[in-house]
């Protein structure tokens, strides 16, 4: 009876591997779907310089969390702040760990680039993707996600990251788009002027493969799936499909009511935002809280675009620090108010909400303030901004010398 | 010889060739411009309007003999028109020579 109670834990033990390995493969697979969507909302002249952005963000994070940047955030807790750092982590029994964390932090990483689309110097991005996934990220997710972190201590929720990932993307974002400054023509006069994207497909697919991207994201944040794992696993899957979809179709009626057709980039923004919104709370709400999380986001959404671009005259081509910034920040909040435990609907009065804003703040601050700093310095060394003939004429040509499209 | 060159809205092109086909011109060049004219169009991209007056229209070269002009000029008239702001211009110009280059040969005859 104990020899098959034990095969039983074993199988348990090789499922749940097995689900994190699989659902970490789908993350991995997100970085695809950020160059995608950033190449097609950008112009043709610095496709080149997207696709090496994204790809030295895997490239360099999954190094980096491997030599450091992992045991930073979940080695043994130093003061709740950080954690005890060793290089080079390869420990048994632990890698699906290090795989699982390590395209989660690289998510984070490949944010920051679209808002800093077409104008930034390469090899100064490739120093902030580093500085990122050594420093920026592991320590405000140890807090988090370790187990001994001042902010779980507090009762902090953000199951798959919507601060711990995308709102630490987020602000890092806008800190970026504010200190390398707008692209050139962007605002004439005070007046925002529309820099079109030049593959609408690319951004769509871009989209998709996304919010594919999610099904591992999110449920794959369970970090198990034998016995009642599989259950709860099954309702993240919905409650993130929920959100993505209530995101994508809010933006799209709203775009259409307030701008007499629907936006198909906003609309791509709205699912995306939806999917957002949703990564805090994805188990800890229903479905209809799912569905209402969703539309929150999209409404969101689509007013921090604008309110960005056109009165804080921050450039951000993509809508990054909206997306990932302002509704990673909301749908951490709204966990607080939708959480079937302990939500401010559901009869847990404010406590939880409260919890949330601590959060939401604290991590906020911590990336803005070492963002600003960092940057702030790479400003001064290094420069962050291409020329401004190399910014006319295309990175491509420039930074990587050659074209993407060649006939 | 005269060259007539066509600006025309891409839309009406396979108009204007199956109209040209049946008064006898069969032969021409044709490739995708884009330029600025009277028509507007009032555009929208994350929130921003701009009024482009980038448009996009299909340019046609015809090079015909002279007993050709008028019936060339005056089919692509009607068959390109809509009556709304932007169908298009017509230019008419002479042409001093004409050769087919597989033969070598030159005149209006190469133009048949």
């Amino acid at each position: 009876m104990e020899e098959l109670t034990n095969q039983v834990s074993e199988i348990n033990g090789v499922l749940d591997i097995l689900w994190i390995l699989v659902a970490g493969i789908f993350v991995f697979f997100m970085q695809a779907g950020f160059t995608l969507v950033e190449a097609g909302f950008t112009r043709s002249k610095n496709v080149i310089n997207i696709i090496m952005k994204n790809l030295m963000d895997l490239c360099i994070g999954s190094l980096a969390f491997w030599i450091i940047g992992y045991t930073i955030m979940y080695g043994d807790s130093i003061g709740s702040f950080i954690g005890g750092p060793s290089l080079f982590f390869s420990e048994d029994g632990e890698m699906h760990n290090l795989f699982f964390q390590t395209v989660f932090c690289a998510t984070a990483a490949t944010i920051v680039s679209g808002a800093v689309a077409e104008r930034t110097k390469f090899s100064t991005y490739l120093i902030f993707s580093l500085l990122m996934t050594t420093i920026i990220y592991p320590i405000s997710g140890h807090w988090v996600w370790q187990g001994d972190g001042w902010l779980t201590k507090l009762g902090f929720i953000d199951f798959a990251g919507s601060t711990v990932v995308h709102s630490v993307g987020g602000w890092a974002g806008l800190v970026a788009a504010y200190l390398i400054g707008p692209r050139i023509g962007k605002y004439t006069n005070g007046k925002s002027n529309a820099i079109v994207g030049h593959n609408m497909l690319f951004g769509a697919l871009g989209v998709f493969i996304l919010w594919l991207g999610w099904f591992g994201f999110n449920p794959g944040s369970e970090l198990a799936i034998s016995g009642g794992s599989a259950n709860n696993v099954a309702g993240i899957v919905i409650t993130t499909n929920l959100a993505a979809a209530a995101g994508g179709a809010v933006a799209l009626f709203l775009t259409w009511f307030k701008y007499g057709k629907p936006d198909i980039s906003m609309t791509l923004n709205g699912a995306l935002a939806g999917l957002v919104g949703i990564t805090a709370g994805c188990a800890a709400v229903s479905p209809a809280g799912a569905a209402a999380i969703g539309v929150l986001s999209g409404i969101a959404v689509v007013f921090s675009i604008e309110f960005i671009d056109k009165k804080l005259k921050i450039d951000d081509p993509v809508g990054a620090i909206s997306v990932h910034g302002v509704v990673g920040a909301l749908g951490t909040l709204l966990v607080g108010v939708f959480a079937v435990d302990g939500g401010l609907l559901y009869g847990g009065g404010a406590s939880q909400l409260g919890v949330q804003a601590i959060g939401v703040l604290g991590i906020g601050a911590w990336t803005v303030v070492v963002s600003f700093i960092l940057l702030f310095i790479l400003k001064k060394t290094l420069g962050l901004r291409v020329s401004e003939k190399e910014e006319i004429e295309g990175l491509d040509l420039h930074e990587h010398g050659m074209d993407a499209y060649n006939e | 010889m005269k060259k007539i060159e066509a600006i025309i809205r891409k839309s009406k092109f396979s108009e204007v060739k199956e109209a040209l086909h049946e008064v006898g011109v069969n032969f021409f060049s044709y490739w995708d411009v884009t330029g600025m004219g009277n028509e507007k169009e009032g555009l929208v991209y994350r929130g921003v309007s701009y009024s482009t007056s980038d448009i996009q229209r299909r340019f046609l070269s015809i090079v015909v003999n002279d007993d050709f002009e008028d019936i060339t000029v005056k089919t692509i008239i009607r068959s390109a028109a809509t009556g709304v702001v932007g169908d298009g211009k017509i230019f008419v110009s002479d042409i001093k020579e004409a050769y087919r280059i597989r033969t070598g040969e030159s005149g209006g005859e190469t133009l048949k």
